[in-house]
């Protein structure tokens, strides 16, 4: 196991960097091979132990990423890039992943610089006024967080009246989606650290 | 693509249709979705985790999303895969975990007055030794990802571990439940899209 006794675990939502530990051993670096390196994409990510984690298993993880990059990335059209962050930072609020929701808060603030609505997407919740476009996307997202899934029509009425066309909603579907793949990968397999 | 494209057959986007045109643009996530999907199901290596162990794994956590066109994919795959006859089992399981979520406990603090507390799910003691431990463990902890993913602790990973789970196994365990949660919710969208676009 990891070092996790020395763990100090944030107890609020934040838009601080954190740290994060795994629970169970990720790959050591120097075990890396070809194969490993390819599910892992960028090299660099050989240093996080979180992927060195994930890396035990590399077609899913190279796949994951892929899919993750294109969601988030590709901002050649349909959302901004904000608001994918919006509904990232808003489904880890809802799941109560305060390690994803830090990462995804922050990114949020630097691409929309409203910080201060995000800050209070944290502190209050998902019920917080940020504004008709904003509440759409974080409803949504939250209507897809729910299990049994609870997203219908009145969100997609909601979405189009907020202004956005369907390339957009597909956005917000995906990126709320995806955030229930990641949410549920770093609350399970180790735990964040301030 | 050599193989129908798993979103698309079940949200039902058709060839041709405004919402193919829209995934068409985000290529390379559609493509890589669906090489999870085969990654996860067509596995190079299943030492850790067997085909079976997965599709019956996939039936417990799209059954309890209660998404009917869905469910009845991962039935049938399970139907194909599995050679114990474990469709009923896993039905009666899904039964009897089913709830909703998300809900659980955060870190002792400020947050603690948002806990909401709710169905702890033990596979029932008469079908225990239909699934076996491994499997059971298993159910157990998707029950746990699907509906309270902050209550996960690391005492979680050695209950599995202790059930003859691998670390490569819990990590490709991990990445199924998870990754079942983002396709069901793919398709949902998608469908009740295209539903309203129509």
């Amino acid at each position: 196991m990891s070092a996790a006794n020395t763990v100090n675990p944030p107890v609020v939502f934040t838009q601080d960097e954190l740290g994060w530990v795994a629970w169970i051993d990720p790959l050591p670096e120097a075990e890396l091979t070809e194969r490993h390196f390819a599910g892992l994409v960028d090299r660099a990510r050989a240093k996080s132990e979180y992927f060195r984690l994930l890396v035990r298993d590399p077609e899913v993880l190279e796949a994951r990423t892929k899919t993750d990059k294109d969601i988030f990335y590709n901002v050649a059209d349909g959302l901004p890039r904000a608001e994918r962050e919006l509904a990232a930072a808003a489904t880890s609020r809802y799941n109560g992943c305060i390690y994803c929701a830090a990462v995804h808060a922050r990114f949020a603030s630097t691409y929309s610089k409203r910080r201060d609505d995000v800050q209070r997407l944290l502190d209050e919740g998902i019920k917080a006024d940020l504004g008709e476009r904003w509440n759409a996307v974080v409803k949504t997202s939250v209507a897809l967080a729910t299990t049994p899934i609870a997203f219908g029509k009145d969100n997609i009425e909601e979405l189009r009246s907020a202004g956005l066309d369907d390339a957009e909603i597909v956005d917000v579907i995906n990126g709320a989606s995806f955030f229930n793949w990641a949410n549920r990968l770093m609350l399970s397999l180790g735990e964040p650290t301030k | 693509m050599s193989t129908t494209d798993i979103i698309d057959t079940l949200a039902g986007i058709e060839p041709g249709s405004s919402l193919d045109a829209i995934r068409a643009r985000r290529a390379q996530a559609r493509e890589n979705a669906q090489k999870s999907y085969l990654a996860l199901f067509k596995p190079i290596d299943a030492s850790d985790f067997s085909i079976a162990e997965r599709a019956a794994v996939a039936l417990f956590v799209i059954g309890l999303h209660g998404e009917p066109n869905v469910t009845a994919f991962y039935r049938a795959k399970l139907a194909a895969t599995d050679g114990a006859g474990l469709v009923e089992a896993i039905e009666a399981e899904v039964a009897h975990g089913k709830t909703s979520g998300p809900y659980g406990a955060f870190p002792a603090g400020p947050l603690s007055i948002e806990n909401k507390a709710g169905l702890i799910y033990r596979v029932s003691a008469d079908r225990k030794p239909v699934l076996g431990a491994r499997l059971a463990a298993a159910l157990e902890h998707a029950h746990l990802l699907v509906f309270r993913p902050r209550d996960a602790a690391s005492a979680d990973m050695k209950a599995l571990l202790g059930a003859g789970w691998s670390n490569t196994g819990i990590v490709t365990l991990s990445q199924l439940v998870a990754f079942l949660s983002f396709q069901v919710r793919v398709v949902s969208g998608l469908r009740t899209l295209a539903a309203a676009s129509a």
